[in-house]
């Protein structure tokens, strides 16, 4: 019990975000080698459903907080339950994904709690009993490992998508531990008056495959190129800042140090150059393709597949072939 | 209003990092250094809101001397007053260790209505010590923020937008209130020639631990529950393989290989 590995799982307004779960996999794989178990925790309100599902995906008992103060999401609310089971359990860690919604919930707690975190973690491993996680810094051009010595539980918080997501088993079941706690409404600060739902289809941070677009689109109409590929792969679109910068598309879509971070399986960057600042927000990849018809630009040393050439005329070529071969 | 601008020096994004990799930290002093970008961006809401609301703004960042740089710059753009937080004892801190000491400060400062930071940091990038201050002070916790879209000063109130993923959200908060700023919030301006000549004579105020009732063995190396074991350059991706000829071919060639690894539905 005293070294679980907690999962915190993420929703909002009672909807799950798809990839809440992904955490279970590399927590089991963790409890494993620590001689534990992986355990989830779900703050909200009505979270049943929320809590049976996160069986199907390896956890072994799900701790859970309800009421009505926790409707919606509230950083402040979750952050107070949130500490309150870690410091009730004292589980020797708890995974949270390196989103807005887990690392605001992660970084409350830590601080509640009084010490350090570590963030947007890429690799977990158990050493010896000790955990050792490893991330980015400085643009992606360092990888650095950081411990957590005194802390306890560690909090650790995970980009999106490092690990896979395990297989669901819907015959899996176990037990449900309801604690009561609460927060006076009275106690919390900040209230959410709306939310403007975003009129992009596919968030980079969760997605799979991105097409993404750099200067060397020439203009907005650029972007008409790239999504008519992106639409029919499923695909986010994203952007370097330089394009983002010339107003030819949403801030929101920048990937980079001064963006975001993002891990698909596939990216595909279309007259992108490669500057650092845009390699640190997606050169962990697992496949990058890139299209420029530079051949000496610097992402064609990162890349898995370069073409050397005109996006204009390899994108449709791209557009066309995929859709024969996809029957679309 | 009493407006508080939390500042990190970072190394220039093109320079050479030097660390001490036995104690697991930076060598701050031998490398070019700038504003944290994000920091930047903070700096002009706190300019902004100074316009629209009165008040003065206060900005302080927690560095060796070479700190000093970044705040001589707030200076030139005309922030009222700074402050050096700096003391052996804080080198090494982790987010909690420096949210701390931040903390501290701000309290120092006293009755603050809006503190501004960035969203994070370009060294660290941990993305967590505007969360962290909100939390040991108990103020409104405000992160990603891309608009601020109304604040009452009178009824210490404050109406912002954060971009959050999926959408944005509009959240009212209590004053006092910790903003931490996204890139795109604001267009930050550069100093003029007679700022930056000011500024360049001013002497900057030093807080060390004991004006700031920090206790040493709670922040810094002694005190960080996080460190630095092992820092390494992360291996180069493969080779990659430039597929040349006909455009074609190499989109036949291109397309067969992305769909063979089964992520296209
Ligand atoms: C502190 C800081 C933070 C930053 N953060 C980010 C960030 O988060 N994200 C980011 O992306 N950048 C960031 N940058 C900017 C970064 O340094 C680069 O300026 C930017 O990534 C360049 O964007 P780009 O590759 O689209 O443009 P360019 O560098 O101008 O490259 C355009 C490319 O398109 C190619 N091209 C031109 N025409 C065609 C065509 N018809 N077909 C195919 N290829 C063509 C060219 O050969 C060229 O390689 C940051 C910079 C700083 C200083
Ligand atoms: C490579 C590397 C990896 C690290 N990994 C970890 C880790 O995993 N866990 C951990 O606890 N610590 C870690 N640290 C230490 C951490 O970077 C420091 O605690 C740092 O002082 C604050 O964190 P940050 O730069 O990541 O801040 P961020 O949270 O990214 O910065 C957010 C904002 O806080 C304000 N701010 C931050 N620092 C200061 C300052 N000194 N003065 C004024 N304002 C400031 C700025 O407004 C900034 O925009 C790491 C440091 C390095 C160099």
């Amino acid at each position: 019990m005293a070294n679980d590995v907690w999962v915190y799982i993420e929703h909002k307004d009672g909807g799950i975000a798809p990839l809440s779960f992904e955490l279970l996999g590399i927590g089991k794989t963790m409890a494993n080698d620590l001689g534990s178990n992986v355990c989830a925790f779900v703050i909200g309100e009505n979270v049943g459903d929320i809590a049976k599902e996160a069986f199907f995906y390896g956890a072994s008992k799900v701790f859970v907080v309800e009421g009505e103060v926790f409707k919606g999401f509230r950083s402040e609310a979750y952050a107070k339950a949130t500490t309150f089971l870690l410091d009730k359990y004292k589980p020797e860690v708890a995974l949270f994904r390196a989103t807005t919604q887990g690392t605001d919930v992660a970084a409350a707690s830590a601080a509640q709690l009084g010490f350090g975190l570590c963030t947007d973690s890429i690799d977990l491993k158990v050493d010896g009993g000790q955990i050792k996680m490893t991330r980015a810094a400085f643009g992606g051009n360092y990888s650095v490992t950081v411990v957590n010595e005194k802390a306890k539980p560690q909090i650790v918080t995970v980009r999106p998508k490092a690990f896979a997501m395990p297989e669901k088993d819907t015959s899996k079941s176990g037990e449900v531990v309801k604690e009561s706690f609460s927060v006076a409404e009275g106690d919390l600060n900040t209230k959410v008056l709306e939310f403007i739902k975003s009129a992009v289809a596919i968030n980079l941070v969760e997605a799979d495959i991105i097409v993404s677009g750099g200067r060397g689109l020439g203009s907005e109409d650029g972007f008409k190129i790239i999504k008519e590929l992106a639409d029919m792969l499923g695909a986010a679109v994203g952007a370097s800042r330089a394009a983002v910068d010339s107003g030819w598309i949403s801030q929101e879509q920048q990937v980079g140090q001064t963006g975001k971070t993002v891990k698909p399986k596939i990216y595909i960057a279309c007259g992108i150059s490669g500057a650092i600042q845009h390699l640190a927000g997606m050169r962990t990849a697992d496949c990058i393709v890139a299209i420029n018809k530079d051949p000496e630009a610097p992402i064609f040393k990162n890349a898995t597949y370069g073409i050397v050439g005109d996006y204009k005329q390899v994108v449709p070529k791209l557009v066309e072939k995929f859709k024969i071969k996809l029957n679309k | 209003m009493k407006i508080v601008v939390c500042i990190k020096q970072v190394p220039d994004t093109e320079a050479e990092i030097k660390w001490d990799i036995p104690k697991g930290v930076l060598k701050r002093d031998s490398i070019d250094t700038i504003t944290n970008p994000f920091d930047e961006f903070a700096l002009e809401e706190a300019l902004l809101t100074r316009e629209n609301h009165d008040g003065d703004i206060v900005a302080i960042s927690m560095g060796p001397e070479k700190a000093n740089d970044v705040l001589r710059n707030a200076l030139a753009l005309t922030v009222n007053e700074v402050y050096r937080l700096t003391d052996d004892a804080f080198a090494g801190s982790d987010t909690f260790g420096t949210a701390s000491v931040l903390a501290a400060g701000i309290k120092k400062i006293g009755d603050a209505d809006i503190i501004f930071c960035g969203k994070q940091s370009t060294d660290g990038s941990t993305g967590v010590v505007g969360a962290e201050i909100a939390s040991i002070l108990g103020y409104s916790p405000l992160t990603y923020v891309s608009k601020i879209r109304q604040i009452d000063a009178a009824n210490k109130k404050i109406i912002v937008e954060r971009v959050i993923e999926g959408g944005t959200e509009v959240v009212e908060a209590k004053l006092p209130a910790i903003v931490s700023v996204i890139k795109g919030i604001n267009e930050p301006r550069l100093p003029n020639l007679m700022g930056i000549r000011k500024a360049a004579k001013v002497a900057i105020p030093e807080w060390n631990a004991g004006d700031l009732g920090v206790d040493k063995g709670k922040v810094g190396t002694a005190g960080s529950s996080t460190k630095v074991v092992e820092i390494a350059v992360p291996p180069p991706r493969g080779a990659g393989e430039i597929l040349k000829g006909e455009i074609e071919d190499v989109a036949n060639i291109v397309t067969d290989k992305l769909i063979d690894m089964k992520v296209i539905k």
